[in-house]
């Protein structure tokens, strides 16, 4: 059953910047790009388990912290010519409200 | 809007890199028509030479195949030769009569091997080394056949002899001059290089003049005679004399041509609808015979058929690399010392088989011919097409940077080219040799750039990047141009280099990253996780006080001001000014290590403790804790001032000259907060025994009796860089003061990542010295802009601790998981 859970405002979150979610299937991180989208997921990078959540966000990507893999955040897919993927996680904003969908 | 149509003529290595930069910047501008007289696709030609000698295959080298062209709906028209250009009507005619309109033309036609006229020469087993269709022959030659002559000792000639010696034929090359390669190679390389080729089976005579090739009863060549009457037999003759610009169809299309089709800046021929690219081109009377220029030439011109209409080509400065493998070999620039005001600087070890000269005017190298190491071969070049002056360096210049790569970068001796396939070149990501050679050769890379996005190798540290250089020009050989450090483009966002953004920044008084980006038409909306930290911190070095920080453009360190650690969690190391300490900050430590349950308490090299492995939810706590007890942060994480290491100096020893903890303290604190291009490292010793290791900072202070030395530029990381003499002060103000001012100087004109050691090999310590020791002005000036800059720092740390909003960013948001 998927649910949707409330997170926090939007403006809790810094533009270009992201929050962590502890969920029971570990850390998520909530992404808010400079144009107000929102995207989640799973905190660990694919590489070497870098904590996504602590990369620069630019346009719909982040680069992992630890080795500078890129991954983009709609899909979690490593952008070419790396090779990996992130789970994503559906996030949606409402009245300045962040929803997280938990699968 | 009607699409525009482009035809191009030439299916080749400089054709097909123009289209491919096209479609990067203009993918639906044009419709577009490729006609290739061979019946390929786009392929690696400087690659014929490992498929001719074994090591690949004609699949290994496609490097565009017919579905790219499908893809980007190209028209794709093989084995169709352009017989003429109707200027007036705008059309092209091919050789099956069949027309096609343009409104621009891109005439890409490459060269044609020149063939001497000598008698026989139009008997079958006489061929010259172009193409796919040359190589297939060679290599069923040579199951077939046992003698080889290759008439020409250049790059392609040997090239071709040593690939059909690999495949077992007795190969004797021929040349008309004294020594081989004569316009890549002075007469003492040369000689090496014969050597070494002989020791391999090669036959050489030289300067011999073939008189005719011999008809055997088969029809077939049977022997080569010279001019001297020497005969020899040969069922195979290659000639490899020289290329000439394949100009015809331009010029039966009265198109201006000079020994080759001439081209301006911009790549356009006398009729502006028509421009033209590679082998086939003289621009402004050159005609490049190597891939690299014409792959400037390509993005030039793809800029222009864009509409952009910003780029000019304005020539290229080459190098020769043989593709032997197992030989090294380099030349680039002009290496014929012989004119006046010139001098060559020699080494020449004809056992050791090594040979190096370096040719120099007026303090600048102009050119380099190395034999048996070339590990210096890349390091050369740039300076070359860098024009550096090499004065203060010269008397060392022979004996190179990287007398030792192969390891980490640190010492050794291995050679690229001679490298097994399985050494290790890259030390941080573990990429060995043959995995590099393998993707230059798979994917078709022919930058630094592509074989780190790639292979990972020389992507972190660095070390290793000259070895990656030569790995690359080893296997594509002069393919591989690096370009000139000052127009280096900051990242794939821009096209502009740190120089003309820094600059930029200045003159048009920006101040925030959305402007900047603006104003220099950067090509991603917000840039990267390269472009953007070097951005901010242009900015705010340049406009303190005006321009805001941005943390979400700090690598996540100097966001979250701690080190982030391999398993997520960060580190702590608290200020410890000058390496002081006192019974009650350890106390608080020993006690925070305790209450947090901290994992690692370690010395840190840089003098002063670490916490390692803390929960980035616990960072603020930790700091409350600390700071109650007046610690703050060590920035051990930031592209900033990090240690003053101190001796105990004249208080306590016994040697001691002058105060040094203290002189540690007071240039810690005075340069408490000091962002800069990179990490900063000072160091104060009481004497010259330099027990805190002053000559190999960023700044080092050696206490003498009538007062202290400062050195500058030292580097004790990847690459140990001995400080520089900067000048002699007699006060402690002085010392203040002339460090501040130096140190400013780099905050103002260092590039983003630049260590003070390689600021100053790039502007020269005279430059530094003029500004901070001689000018007392401006020293003056700069060392209150230092000050200024500084004055209100406030301790991050104590920020976090204090302020709500920041401390949030600590935080989890713990989920309310209702069942559902
Ligand atoms: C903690 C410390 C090692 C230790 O346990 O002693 C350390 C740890 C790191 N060093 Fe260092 N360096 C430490 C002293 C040094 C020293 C010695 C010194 O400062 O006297 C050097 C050589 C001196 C120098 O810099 O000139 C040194 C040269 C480097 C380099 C190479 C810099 C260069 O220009 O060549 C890097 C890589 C870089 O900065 O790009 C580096 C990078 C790093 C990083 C930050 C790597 C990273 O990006 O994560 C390490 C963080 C480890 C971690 O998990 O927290 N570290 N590092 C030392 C902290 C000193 C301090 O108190 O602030
Ligand atoms: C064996 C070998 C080794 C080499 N090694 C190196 C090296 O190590 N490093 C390096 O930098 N360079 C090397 N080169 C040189 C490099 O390959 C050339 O500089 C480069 O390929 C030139 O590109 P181009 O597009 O100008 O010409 P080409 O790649 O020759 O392409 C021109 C194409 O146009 C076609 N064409 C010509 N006229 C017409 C027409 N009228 N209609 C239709 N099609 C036409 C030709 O058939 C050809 O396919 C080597 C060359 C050879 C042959
Ligand atoms: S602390 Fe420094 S030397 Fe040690 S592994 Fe990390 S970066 Fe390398
Ligand atoms: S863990 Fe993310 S790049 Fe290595």
């Amino acid at each position: 059953m998927s649910r949707w859970i409330e997170v926090c405002a939007l403006d809790e979150i810094a533009r270009q910047g992201s929050r962590v979610v502890a969920s029971t299937q570990g850390g998520i991180a909530i992404f808010r790009t400079a144009d107000d989208r929102v995207f989640g997921l799973l905190d660990r990078c694919p590489h070497k388990g870098g904590p996504l959540s602590q990369g620069i966000v630019h346009g719909d990507t982040v680069t992992c912290p630890l080795h500078g893999l890129k991954l983009g955040l709609a899909d979690g897919e490593a952008v070419a010519p790396d090779k990996g993927c992130a789970r994503s996680f559906p996030v949606k904003v409402e009245g300045g409200v962040v929803w997280l969908q938990l699968g | 809007m009607r699409k525009e149509n482009l035809v191009v003529v030439g299916n080749g290595m400089a054709g097909m890199r123009a289209v491919e930069e096209l479609l990067k910047l203009a993918p639906d501008l044009y419709r577009i028509t490729v006609f290739g007289a061979e019946p390929h696709p786009n392929y690696n030609r400087i690659l014929l030479s490992p498929v001719l000698a074994g090591e690949m295959t004609i699949q290994d080298i496609v490097l565009n195949p017919l579905a790219w062209y499908a893809e980007h709906g190209i028209a794709l028209r093989l084995g169709r030769t352009v017989a003429g250009i109707n200027r007036a009507r705008r059309t092209v005619v091919a050789d099956d009569g069949s027309e096609v309109g343009y409104d621009r033309l891109l005439l890409a036609t490459g060269s044609t091997p020149f063939m001497p006229p000598i008698p026989g020469r139009d008997l079958p087993g006489v061929i010259s080394y172009r193409d796919i269709r040359d190589t297939t022959e060679m290599i069923d030659a040579a199951g077939r056949y046992r003698h080889a002559v290759v008439i020409g000792g250049g790059l392609l000639g040997l090239e071709a002899a040593n690939g059909l010696r690999q495949r077992g034929m007795d190969v004797t090359v021929v040349h008309l001059m004294p020594w081989l390669m004569e316009r890549q190679l002075d007469r003492a390389a040369a000689d090496l290089l014969q050597a070494s080729l002989e020791a391999r089976g090669l036959k050489f005579l030289m300067e011999r003049q073939t008189e005719a090739l011999l008809r055997g009863e088969s029809g077939r060549v049977v022997a080569v005679r010279f001019k001297d009457g020497l005969e020899i037999p040969a069922d195979l003759v290659v000639v490899a004399a020289g290329i000439r610009p394949n100009t015809a169809l331009a010029e039966s299309a009265k198109l201006h041509c000079n020994r080759g089709i001439v081209v301006n800046d911009t790549m356009q021929t006398y009729d502006p609808r028509i421009y033209a690219v590679g082998e086939c081109v003289a621009h402004r009377g050159i005609a490049y015979g190597l891939v690299a220029p014409l792959f400037e030439q390509a993005k030039v011109c793809a800029n222009h058929l864009a509409h952009f209409g910003i780029a000019r080509y304005t020539g290229s400065v080459t190098s020769t690399k043989l593709k032997v493998t197992g030989i090294d070999l380099f030349s680039c620039g002009d290496f014929m010392a012989e004119k006046g005001g010139v001098d060559a600087i020699v080494l020449h070890d004809p056992g050791g088989g090594v040979y190096k000269k370096l040719v120099v005017r007026n303090d600048t190298l102009v050119g380099a011919v190395l034999y048996g190491d070339t590990a210096d071969g890349a390091r050369y070049f740039q300076m070359v097409k860098d024009q550096q002056n090499i004065h203060a360096i010269r008397d060392q210049l022979l004996f190179g940077q990287n007398a030792s790569v192969g390891d980490a970068g640190h010492a050794g001796n291995a050679h690229a080219a001679l490298l097994p396939d399985d050494a290790e070149v890259c030390g941080c990501n573990g990429v060995c040799k043959g995995d590099i050679v393998k993707a230059i050769k798979g994917q078709g890379l022919f930058t630094l750039d592509d074989v780190r996005k790639h292979t990972k190798a020389s992507s972190s540290c660095g070390s290793c990047t000259g070895l990656v250089e030569q790995i690359l020009a080893s296997t594509i050989g002069g393919a591989y141009t690096p370009a000139r450090s000052k127009d280096k483009a900051m990242c794939a966002c821009t096209d502009h280099s740190h120089g003309t953004v820094r600059q930029a920044i200045r003159d048009l008084h920006l101040v925030s990253i959305p402007a900047v980006m603006r104003a220099l038409d950067w090509k991603a909306p917000d840039g990267c996780a390269s472009c953007r930290p070097a951005l901010n911190y242009y900015l705010i070095s340049t406009w303190p006080g005006e321009a805001k920080d941005d943390p979400q453009s700090r690598f996540v360190n100097e966001r979250a001001h701690a080190n982030i650690q391999k398993d997520g969690t960060f580190s702590v190391v608290p200020r410890m000014w000058g390496g002081l300490t006192t019974p009650q900050e350890l106390r608080v430590i020993a006690d925070v290590a305790e209450k947090y349950r901290v994992p690692t308490v370690k010395m840190t090299g840089g003098a002063r403790v670490d916490l390692l492995g803390i929960r980035k939810e616990d960072l603020p706590k930790i700091w409350a804790d600390l700071g109650a007890a007046g610690m703050v942060s060590g920035h051990a994480y930031g592209k900033s001032i990090r240690t003053v290491k101190t001796c105990v100096g004249a208080e306590h020893c016994r040697f001691g000259t002058q105060k040094s903890m203290g002189m540690g303290v007071k240039l810690e604190r005075m340069l408490f907060g000091m962002w800069s291009p990179h990490k900063v490292k000072l160091a104060v010793s009481g004497c010259p025994r330099n027990c805190a290791e002053a000559g190999i900072k960023d700044v080092g202070v050696i206490g003498v009796d009538s007062g202290y030395e400062i050195y500058v530029a030292g580097n004790g990381g990847i690459k140990t860089e001995v400080a520089q003499f900067l000048c002699k002060v007699k006060s402690d103000d002085e010392v203040m003061e002339y460090s501040g001012a130096f140190l400013q100087l780099y905050r103002e004109e260092g590039y983003y990542l630049e260590r003070t050691c390689h600021y100053v090999a790039r502007v020269g310590l005279d430059h530094v010295k003029a500004a901070v020791v001689d000018d007392a002005t401006q020293r003056g000036e700069l060392y209150a802009r230092l000050r200024d800059a500084l004055q209100d720092y406030e301790d991050p740390w104590t920020q976090a601790v204090q302020q709500p909003a920041v401390r949030r960013e600590y935080e989890v948001i713990q989920l309310v998981e209702t069942k559902g």
